[in-house]
């Protein structure tokens, strides 16, 4: 999910690039040198996840998986998906420098979000995590798509129906990515539970 | 599939400190996305293309990278002509195409193209490992430049590793369809790569510490300062001033 080069507003790219700097500066605190391979490695394998192409029907779509980048890393998604991001511009072009911040802040921040709301219900029981792995992958790309739709919105009100269209093609992003990452958070806690974050009680 | 086409050449661009072409792209970029008159946006264009020939790359891999930017310009085209309020310029029953939108679609078009095509002449054209090196002497902090290596680092390893589980996938006769099946098997096989990257972590950290990482990146590529450098940097500098000062003389 990327804003095109070249489509925002000054104002709406600077306070992209500001906020993305703020939060990678935040992410980068959290990171110390004993988790930062940790950190790098994840970012390398959400570069490749992206590359897994799930087919719906005739089409097919490839995965995005920022909802598990940011269960597993916190605010530390932030740099990784940065990274991530910045590695993509230099290998596929998908997109350049300006719009950067933006893409950063669309990708990142329902990210960090979904940590802080369903991690504390991971690992109740597995119906429990079943649901909450699902809607953790159905509520990042929401938030993803509706921070696109704002950023586009807040250039031009004329914006409006684009934005509309281009929330509603993910809807079935956002379902295939709920049922990917909540069939992944389950994978994750019988193979390896250590890779969760799940704070002791 | 990952590989650095456009980064290893031998024309003037190639030679530039990726310091200068880094604040280089920076500037041009910015300058081309705050533009707003579409014949401003042409001459950020022929910039840009100058820049690409200057760079020596062969324009039909260039035209093969933006691909998919031209998808995204389609839908641009398909959708906003018809959504943007202003001026009618063509209308056929309900349908009703906009001056303003068809208009907006130009500039976008220009534009974007314009700041992939920086991009690509300055950026693509240095290896990560150079790129690093430019953005820790830009003063980026320390952990993001070992982010970005690292992680560059490791993609073709992870990528090898998401191929062998797709291949043993395929070996045990399984072929990806609509349905949950398909979906819960690309989940598992998505965690098994998140999986092995946090394992491989810890052997490469350990590995790291035990020849003696003390948390510092050196870089072994020397920039000899070269005047070129400087007057390429003042000559966009000069470039894209005249062209914003220009701009707001004009409006």
């Amino acid at each position: 999910m990327h804003i095109s080069e070249g489509v925002l507003s000054g104002p709406v790219l600077a306070s992209g690039a500001v906020i993305a700097m703020a939060g990678t500066a935040i992410g980068l605190k959290k990171i110390d040198y004993d988790r930062i391979v940790h950190v790098a490695i994840l970012a390398s394998a959400f570069f490749v996840a992206s590359l897994i192409h799930v087919n719906i029907g005739p089409a097919s779509v490839h995965l995005i998986l920022n909802g598990i980048v940011g269960l597993l890393l916190g605010f530390a998604a932030i740099p990784a998906i940065l990274t991530a991001l910045l590695l993509q511009s230099i290998f596929f072009q998908y997109g350049g420098l300006t719009a950067l911040g933006v893409n950063v802040i669309v990708m990142a921040v329902p990210a960090v979000l979904v940590h802080y709301i369903f991690l504390p219900l991971l690992g109740k029981s597995s119906t429990l995590t079943f649901a909450a792995g699902f809607l953790a992958g159905l509520f990042s790309i929401l938030f993803s798509s509706l921070l696109l739709g704002l950023a586009l919105w807040f250039t031009d009100e004329n914006f409006f129906e684009t934005s509309l269209v281009i929330i509603s093609a993910h809807i079935p992003v956002m379902i295939i990515e709920g049922i990917v990452t909540g069939f992944c958070v389950t994978f994750l806690l019988k193979v390896y539970p250590e890779i969760i974050p799940v704070r002791k009680k | 599939m990952i590989e650095e086409k456009f980064a290893s050449g031998q024309s003037f661009i190639h030679q530039l400190d990726p310091k200068i072409r880094i604040i280089a792209s920076i500037i041009l970029s910015f300058a081309a996305a705050l533009c707003d008159h579409l014949t401003i946006a042409g001459f950020y264009f022929i910039i840009s293309s100058i820049l690409i020939t200057m760079a020596k790359l062969k324009w039909r891999a260039v035209v093969n990278r933006l691909k998919p930017l031209f998808w995204f310009l389609l839908m641009i085209w398909v959708i906003l002509p018809l959504t943007f309020d202003g001026e009618t310029i063509y209308q056929y029953s309900w349908l009703r195409i906009t001056g303003p939108g068809v208009m907006l679609c130009c500039k976008i078009t220009i534009k974007s193209i314009t700041i992939l095509l920086i991009f690509t002449a300055l950026i693509a054209t240095m290896t990560v490992a150079s790129l690093g090196n430019g953005l820790h002497r830009l003063y980026v902090p320390d952990k993001m430049v070992f982010l970005l290596l690292m992680s560059y680092r490791y993609i073709a390893v992870i990528e090898e590793e998401y191929k062998r589980l797709l291949r043993a996938a395929k070996f045990r006769g399984f072929t990806p369809r609509t349905n949950l099946h398909s979906y819960k098997t690309f989940a598992y096989l998505a965690g098994m790569l998140f999986v092995r990257a946090s394992l491989r972590a810890q052997r490469v950290y350990q590995a790291m510490l035990c020849r003696g990482f003390n948390q510092k990146f050196h870089t072994l590529d020397v920039y000899p300062s070269n005047r070129l450098n400087s007057i390429f940097l003042m000559g966009i500098l000069a470039a894209s001033l005249s062209l914003v000062i220009f701009e707001i003389m004009w409006a």
